[in-house]
């Protein structure tokens, strides 16, 4: 089931017309997630919300023009997502994707903007290939990347001597792009791979994939998933006694919402990597509340990353006086990202955010002091190390 | 399928005398209004609706004129579209040749899952390739050149013979319905050709057919590569247009699909898959934007029509005092 919901921001009653410079009046960004799948918590109905308060944060308009939120279910498919953006750039005058979790959906509609001549802002997905090998002029990526929770959760692990990996991975670019790295940086701490198994997405019943990990002898079984799929994972893990056979759990990819969705018993003690924690400053607080009264959750990095991503995508069609795409996209490489989510932020060459990630650690449910408060924050990780360098990308824009 | 025989009336209603005319200007009018839907209409929206026509219209060529009804045709459809990618973005072929890649791919599978099938009958024969297509799926989730859940993707539509650039719309959708045309064409052809008439007496009756001395396994063998075929047709045109190939073409719900496609518009006349079609197509592409389960609605219409028009859309229309005095036949 695929909904489009419509939301007009701004008061369509003030009478001045739209300046020239807005092509068609007014500046429509698109939500594209997964808002019934196993993505949904992760991103979903959320990251449209987010994107809403982004918009009325910011007044409701720009350059005297209103803007516009839309929003489709993609149901983690590519082919259906490159159908709704296509329709969206066609027919509907959106003018900018965002969000775009699941990362076969994201490369597929970030090469579909290109061709498009679209801006894509990517918080959804996890590959390093959307600003490496596949970047593209009109393409950023905001929240994170496998690189960052490769070094984040695989480094900590690593630290701990969990030195011997077995990974349990999603059958599709994200997962490759996460066992990869992950493995490599293991390898370069001086670590092993002992081998991999591959699932399809969504799967239910991690019985035989559990067996041959546990048979592996590793001691840390990285799960290169994420959303629903790993939430079941470890719950099957801990059924087949995996963890209390001493060999630990890597969730490589895990926020705050899938450890809302297993809970504190099954969740404590896991090492995560986000870029974003509610309860870190006081302004992260302030937005975590007013987006909790909202939407009853608390924000994952996902979805402050898209409150961010629209935040900074009204502020570079301020800057350039105009929604054209190239001279948005120009002013959206050189201006800093300072807001709640991003302190000190720039973009790369390569399109890809750079800015710190935080190593956490899940609260024993006795630690906790008050509703969604889950995390230690154990490091933070700079943004430099966190992310590749635009030089080292592989991205043909950087020379 | 069981509304068989009911069509051959006792109420005979003779075609008048120029049925034939009517008939042609009915095509006429459907061709110069398919020439200027573009105009009115988003073109993609467009060919996928003609991608799908001529996919349905080669699975009736088997269920509604040999009969063998096929739960497997996801893997020619999807097998091709995958082909047709691979060759256009890896390899860097023309669409042309691709989309022949396409075919040629196609035609093998269906050599091979209708050599292993006919030999069963009914539900067997269904069951027989349902499997085969699952094992298909399977194969394109593992094999490399696929790429799993990503599936093939910016497949460059390229230039037609070197010369025409099917990056522009209007270019890209008279090319589809150059193809769609063809494709029925060779359907029209096949059908009332001697061959076309043996399909339909095994269809009516195989002993006899038998016993008439003809081979009745090769015939239906036959008959399952030239749907197989244009069924790649289809799908190698589909990657082009959507330009990416993925596994949702190989599932068995697209199998489904073009069975439910089939059915609605009317099984055995030349109309019917293309009317169920874009019915379907419609419906799809309209509930989509809207809060309604489309897979729910869509049932609710398969139910209705199996209730009250058992031989579809078409059929039932065909089957009326005015259907008939235009000369269409109700073949089922």
């Amino acid at each position: 089931m695929r909904k489009i919901l419509l939301s007009t921001a701004a008061v369509g009653l003030i009478a001045t017309p739209a300046l020239a410079e807005v092509s068609d009046g007014v500046v429509k960004i698109g939500i594209l997630n997964d808002q019934s799948g196993v993505y949904a918590d992760f991103g979903g109905k959320y990251s449209y919300e987010a994107a809403r308060m982004a918009v009325e944060d910011f007044g409701g308009k720009v350059l005297d023009a209103p803007v516009e939120v839309v929003t489709a279910d993609h149901q983690n498919k590519p082919d259906i997502a490159s159908n709704i953006a296509r329709q969206w750039y066609d027919t509907e005058q959106v003018d900018a994707i965002m969000e775009l979790t699941t990362s076969s959906v994201g490369l597929a509609v970030q090469a579909l903007s290109q061709e498009k001549k679209k801006i894509t802002v990517n918080t959804g997905a996890a590959t390093t290939e959307l600003t490496g090998p596949q970047c593209t002029p009109y393409g950023f990526h905001w929240a994170y990347d496998t690189h960052a929770l490769a070094v984040g959760t695989g480094g900590a692990l690593v630290k701990e001597g969990g030195d011997s990996w077995f990974f349990l991975t999603a059958d599709y670019a994200f997962g490759y792009s996460l066992e990869e790295q992950t493995g490599n940086f293991v390898k370069s701490q001086g670590g092993t791979v002992a081998g991999a198994v591959r699932h399809p997405l969504a799967t239910t019943d991690y019985s035989s994939f559990l067996l041959q990990a546990q048979a592996s002898g590793a001691k840390v079984i990285g799960l290169a998933n994420a959303g629903m799929d790993t939430q079941n994972a470890i719950k099957q893990a801990a059924e087949f006694g995996i963890t209390a056979g001493g060999q630990r759990l890597a969730a490589l990819l895990f926020t705050l919402a899938e450890v809302h969705g297993i809970g504190l018993d099954a969740a404590q003690g896991l090492t995560l990597t986000e870029s974003f924690y509610w309860n870190r400053t006081p302004e992260s607080r302030a937005f975590g509340e007013r987006f909790k009264e909202r939407t009853g959750v608390m924000p994952n990095m996902v979805h402050a990353g898209t409150y961010s991503a629209v935040t900074q995508y009204l502020k570079a069609i301020q800057e350039a006086g105009t929604d054209e795409t190239e001279a948005v996209a120009a002013k959206m490489h050189e201006m800093p990202v300072d807001d709640i989510f991003a302190q000190g932020g720039k973009v790369g060459p390569n399109g890809r955010l750079i800015k710190d990630v935080y190593l956490m650690e899940v609260k024993a449910p006795g630690d906790v002091t008050e509703d969604w408060d889950y995390y230690n924050v154990l490091a933070t990780i700079p943004g430099d190390q966190a992310f590749l360098n635009p030089a080292e990308s592989g991205c043909p824009l950087v020379q | 399928m069981a509304a068989k025989s009911e069509t051959v009336a006792s109420e005979h209603v003779a075609a008048h005398p120029r049925a034939g005319q009517v008939q042609l200007a009915l095509v006429a009018i459907a061709l110069a209004g398919l020439l200027v839907a573009p105009m009115f209409l988003y073109p993609i929206f467009l060919m996928k609706l003609l991608a799908f026509a001529l996919f349905a219209s080669a699975f009736n060529l088997l269920l509604g004129y040999t009969g063998l009804l096929s739960f497997g045709h996801a893997t020619f459809f999807g097998g091709a579209a995958y082909f047709t990618a691979h060759a256009v973005k890896v390899w860097g072929w023309s669409p042309e040749a691709g989309i022949l890649l396409g075919v040629a791919g196609a035609a093998l599978l269906g050599l091979v899952m209708g050599a292993i099938a006919i030999r069963r009958q009914g539900i067997y024969f269904a069951m027989i390739t349902l499997a085969l297509s699952q094992m298909f799926f399977f194969f394109c989730l593992q094999a490399p050149f696929t790429h799993g859940e990503d599936g093939i993707q910016s497949v460059p539509r390229g230039h037609l013979f070197g010369l025409i650039d099917l990056n522009r719309p209007m270019n890209m959708y008279y090319f589809v319905l150059a193809v769609f045309v063809i494709g029925l064409l060779i359907i029209r052809r096949f059908v009332n050709s001697p061959f076309g008439m043996i399909l339909k007496s095994i269809r009516e009756n195989e002993q006899r057919a038998i016993s008439l001395g003809y081979s009745v396994q090769r015939y239906k063998l036959g008959a399952f590569v030239m749907s197989a075929a244009l069924a790649g047709l289809a799908g190698g045109v589909k990657a082009l247009i959507f330009q990416f190939a993925t596994l949702t073409d190989v599932t068995w719900q697209m199998s489904g699909e073009v069975i439910l496609m089939t059915l609605l518009g009317g099984i055995g006349t030349l109309l019917g898959p293309i009317v169920g079609a874009g019915l379907v197509v419609t419906l799809q592409n309209y509930l989509a934007t809207s809060d309604f389960p489309v897979t729910i609605i869509t049932g609710l219409v398969f139910m209705v029509c199996v209730l009250l028009f058992r031989r579809g859309l078409v059929g039932e229309f065909f089957a009326t005092k005015i259907g008939r005095k235009m000369g269409f036949r109700s073949e089922s």
